[in-house]
């Protein structure tokens, strides 16, 4: 075969050139199988793998009866892959005209589709209820690339019922973000935000798990290749009983004002009532703006948890815990007789203290003082032990400091002395201070709680006992220092005298019941209107007048239940806050096994 | 061995080594397209049709495309204009043709045209080319390219520029041209971006910079690079490669089955289909140099180095070398016109290498 010279050197050349890039390509295939192996070899299984997290079921709370208080209900979230739904803008109209989504929902959709991968579901709307979910999926053929998910959330049966210890779960936000463990969180979209879905966070909220999938570029899961199975919340079980609960709530409704209920005993916080109140379900799906303004600026401020964080003048029902710091300290013999005018006066000073009542109670002892509320007796026991004898006695019944309830938030209350007024307002004590803490007024102040708590310590001959407010936590308690045993059962029976005695001011509770039941009404002045708050004419009346109170705990000989009433500007304490307190106490031992 | 009829005139080698590429084309298949049969199957009878038409080309001898060269670059010609007046459009692009419901794409025919027109002019002088008989061949070339490239189908307007300019070279073309154009195209490069087209800017943009547009037009090239790179030196097996299993991979079966083979042979295979391509190269470039036919010498070194040309610009694209224009892997990639040109420039090829054979016996004798 012959050659041809011409073309030997040009196909010769043009070898060079083919082999030449041939070697380009295998050495870009090289580089990129070799060289970059790995790196491309995470970016595929960053591809294919895909990290599901599952996210732990809350757990429930129940109250003391296993009565559910706060639960998980099912909700739907309509999502769509955008890379499949063909006719997105007018799928997402014809949504809006079967007004299962609004203009909002399509404007949060715009905002956040840019942040998804590709193939990812998009949530469209979340929070469908049964109902909406059921109505899309009977017709969610026609929309393509459209898909409901399930997931679940919080929801309070009783509605605005018992929001105040309950609290609720919200929305985790920035400020959340900062004290929890992102990781714990992944895959959950809320937290609690108050009360015990707050406090046992971290029992309710459980661990997630997750699951290592595979899956092709439309997201469909292939294979699942490794799994965590996720650690639910634990239930938490209430000392509430949910019928007395309701039944302080019914009492109050329409106040503003507070019950606590708790057992001498073990602590339990049988009802622990704050009105008014809200429905915490508003929060779990995020609060409107409107909602939430409404009732921001409620001038009944709904969201004050008067419970925990009402503070109040105890007023007269401050005057056994008076009494007892004489008794204890021998600045009082309970039956001497005292002569108590319209007034009392301080040595070298003409102001006068007045009683409430006009003409003054005449000759009175303990019994009869206590159950008249007889102000010129305790001003007078108050003035002889001065203010540091009083603080001191009165200090280890826990007026002001936290009882350490397990709620967050709990305001500490006052209870008032030279050092502290020294400290806060740098001013010295004066006597006229003293006679008038002797009835609870003046600096004293006191939340519902802390008055129930300290109460229940009188009663309990000085074993105080530590409120709590979940059955599993342990119940702690302390004996305060008892002197001598006969003078707590003095102011005890200073107190049946209040109820049980014919002169008594709260006697009319005395009627129908088989046991005795030992209580001290109260009224606290209302200093002028703090905060500027806005009343009409005929508001502004009532907002002036005496808030009301009443302290109760029964069977006086072996109390069981210690009750704190409080009704704002309810005016007279034995006639509005005392039946309050009673219908509490019979309603519990009406339910008591 | 291969048994072949007595009278039927073949290149056994280039027979042998074809129908390993056709093998191997039909297992990547099976993957690339998810194990979907009915793809290999359909392939299979293209790859049979696309056989048979090839050896009945290779029956005709290279005079006869030379008398009817000039005709069938005209009528390649007068249908692409037609394609640009009526022609059906796909992806922004009108390419097909409708002639009694059937589709085809007249530049395929062009890709076949084009050099036999060149090598026929040029050989009407071929012992005194003169400047303007260069001239007048690289009008021919323009003529056609741009026509396609007006259609606008940068991948194909390329092969056809790519497969005129190699007849040119084979007939002689001065270095110092070569070398003038080569520069010139450089030097162009520039006023070739103010004719693109938008889309095909966006390759190019998308080439220098794919992670600039990931999830948009940056997609096929960091998923196929993904695959490639993934695959590693003994590749993820057959039916196992992730990237093209759950279909991250686009066109995977098409223009991106390279990066299959890639990613489920890794480099082990990539070596192995390099060298079959380089094996049919040395093939084609063996029957050029041995060919004594000006006409016929021309025409098989340009489909051999167009046949080369698809190689580089497929792979150099889906790895990330050339930007992304629609070049399929030649003889692997599903579809079947682009195969069936392939083939029946083959078909050509064994027509030059049976001519000479026969001319190299008569002369024996």
């Amino acid at each position: 075969m012959r050659r041809y010279r011409p073309q030997r050197f040009r196909v010769f050349v043009a070898l060079l050139v083919l082999i030449t890039a041939f070697l380009v390509l295998l050495g870009r295939v090289v580089y990129l199988q070799i060289v970059q192996h790995d790196k491309y070899l995470e970016l595929a299984d960053n591809n294919r793998i895909d990290i599901r997290i599952l996210p732990p079921q809350r757990g429930q709370i129940f109250d003391r009866n296993g009565v559910l208080l706060a639960g998980q209900k099912p909700s739907y979230q309509l999502v769509v892959k955008k890379e499949l739904a063909d006719q997105l803008d007018s799928d997402l109209e014809r949504l809006k005209t079967l007004g299962l989504i609004d203009n909002n929902d399509i404007q949060y959709f715009s905002k956040i589709q840019k942040r998804y991968k590709k193939f990812h579901p998009i949530p469209v709307k979340t929070g469908l209820d049964e109902h909406q979910a059921y109505r899309f999926a009977s017709i969610s053929h026609q929309f393509k690339g459209f898909d409901l998910e399930a997931s679940e959330v919080r929801y309070y049966p009783f509605k605005a019922s018992g929001v105040h210890f309950l609290g609720y779960v919200g929305r985790i936000n920035d400020q959340d973000l900062k004290t929890i463990d992102p990781q714990r969180y992944q895959g959950t979209r809320v937290i609690g935000k108050n009360g015990v879905e707050k406090y046992y966070e971290s029992q309710l909220h459980g661990q997630p798990g997750f699951q290592k999938v595979e899956t092709n570029v439309q997201g469909r899961t292939i294979r699942i290749l490794e799994q965590t199975p996720p650690i639910n919340g634990q239930d938490v079980t209430l000392t509430i009983d949910i019928r007395l609960q309701h039944l302080g709530e019914e009492l109050l409704k329409g106040e503003r004002g507070s019950i606590v209920l708790m057992d001498n005993e073990t602590g339990d916080i049988l009802a622990f009532v704050s009105q008014p109140t809200f429905d915490p379900n508003l929060f779990v799906n995020g609060i409107s703006g409107k909602d939430y303004q409404q009732l921001l600026k409620d001038p009944n401020k709904p969201f004050l948890n008067r419970a925990l964080r009402g503070q109040y003048p105890p007023g007269s029902t401050f005057k056994p815990f008076v009494a007892l710091a004489g008794l204890e300290q021998n600045y009082l013999n309970p039956t001497k007789k005292f002569f108590a005018g319209p007034y009392f006066q301080l040595p070298n000073s003409t102001h006068k203290y007045r009683d409430w009542k006009k003409q003054g109670h005449g000759w009175v002892d303990l019994n009869k003082s206590m159950a008249q509320s007889c102000d010129v007796y305790f001003y007078d026991l108050a003035t002889r032990m001065g203010i540091t004898k009083i603080h001191d006695f009165i200090q280890p019944f826990g007026f002001g400091q936290t009882t350490g309830i397990d709620l967050l938030g709990e305001k500490k209350g006052l209870l008032p002395s030279r050092e502290w007024k020294k400290a806060v307002k740098n001013q010295p004590w004066y006597r006229g201070e003293t006679v008038i803490t002797g009835i609870g007024q003046g600096y004293t102040l006191a939340t519902p709680l802390q008055l129930a708590a300290s109460t229940a310590a009188l009663a309990n001959s000085g074993f105080k006992v530590k409120p709590r407010i979940n059955l599993q936590s342990p119940s702690q308690g302390e004996q305060l220092t008892v002197k001598n045993h006969h003078n707590w059962k003095k102011v005890v029976e200073s107190m049946v005298a209040v109820v049980h005695s014919p002169t008594g001011t709260a006697r009319k509770l005395a009627k129908g019941l088989d046991y005795k039941m030992a209580g001290k009404s109260g009224t606290a002045q209302v200093f002028g209107i703090k905060q500027g708050e806005e009343y009409d004419a005929e508001n502004l009346k009532k907002r002036l007048r005496d808030h009301a109170l009443f302290t109760a705990f029964a069977p006086a000989e072996k109390p069981e239940v210690t009750v704190a009433v409080i009704v704002e500007n309810g005016e007279s304490g034995s006639g509005v806050a005392g039946p309050i307190a009673k219908a509490m106490i019979e309603k519990y031992f009406e339910l008591k096994p | 061995m291969l048994s072949v009829p007595f009278n039927l005139r073949i290149d056994r080698t280039l027979l042998i080594l074809l129908m390993m590429m056709a093998g191997a084309s039909l297992v990547v298949l099976y993957s690339a397209s998810n194990q979907d049969l009915a793809v290999v199957i359909k392939q299979a009878t293209r790859f049979s049709v696309a056989f048979i038409m090839m050896l009945a080309i290779a029956q005709i001898s290279p005079h006869t495309y030379k008398r009817w060269a000039p005709l069938m670059y005209v009528g390649g010609l007068i249908l692409l204009i037609l394609v640009l007046i009526l022609g059906t459009t796909g992806k922004g692009a009108q390419r097909w043709i409708n002639i009694g419901g059937f589709q085809f794409q007249p530049s395929e025919i062009m890709k076949l045209a084009l050099p036999l027109m060149v090598a026929w002019w040029l050989s009407l002088n071929e012992n005194a080319l003169r400047f303007k008989h260069w001239s007048i061949a690289f009008v021919l070339v323009a003529v056609a390219t741009l026509l396609i490239a007006k259609q606008p189908d940068l991948g194909t307007s390329i092969l056809i520029a790519a497969s005129g300019l190699f007849v040119l070279y084979f007939a002689g073309l001065s270095w110092k041209v070569i070398g003038a154009g080569i520069a010139t195209v450089a030097a162009s490069l520039p006023a070739l971006w103010m004719v693109m087209h938008d889309y095909q800017k966006q390759r190019v943009l998308t080439f220098l910079n794919p992670e600039s547009d990931p999830l948009g037009s940056g997609y096929h090239i960091i998923q196929s690079k993904i695959a490639i790179g993934s695959g590693g030196i003994e590749g993820k097996g057959w039916l196992a490669g992730t990237q093209s299993q759950l279909n991250f991979l686009p066109e995977q079966h098409t223009d991106f089955i390279f990066s299959v083979i890639s990613e489920e042979f890794g480099l082990f295979g990539v070596i192995a289909l390099l060298s079959l391509y380089f094996a049919i190269l040395l093939r084609g470039l063996w029957i050029t140099l041995n060919t004594q036919m000006f006409f016929a010498r021309c025409v098989a070194g340009s489909i051999t180095l167009t046949f080369f040309t698809y190689i580089f610009v497929n792979i150099g694209m889906v790895s990330g070398l050339l930007p992304v224009v629609g070049v399929p892997l030649p003889l692997i990639s599903y579809g079947g016109t682009s195969m069936l040109t392939l083939m029946a420039g083959f078909g050509i090829l064994m027509g030059i290498y049976n001519h000479q054979q026969r001319q190299d016996r008569q002369n024996h004798v």
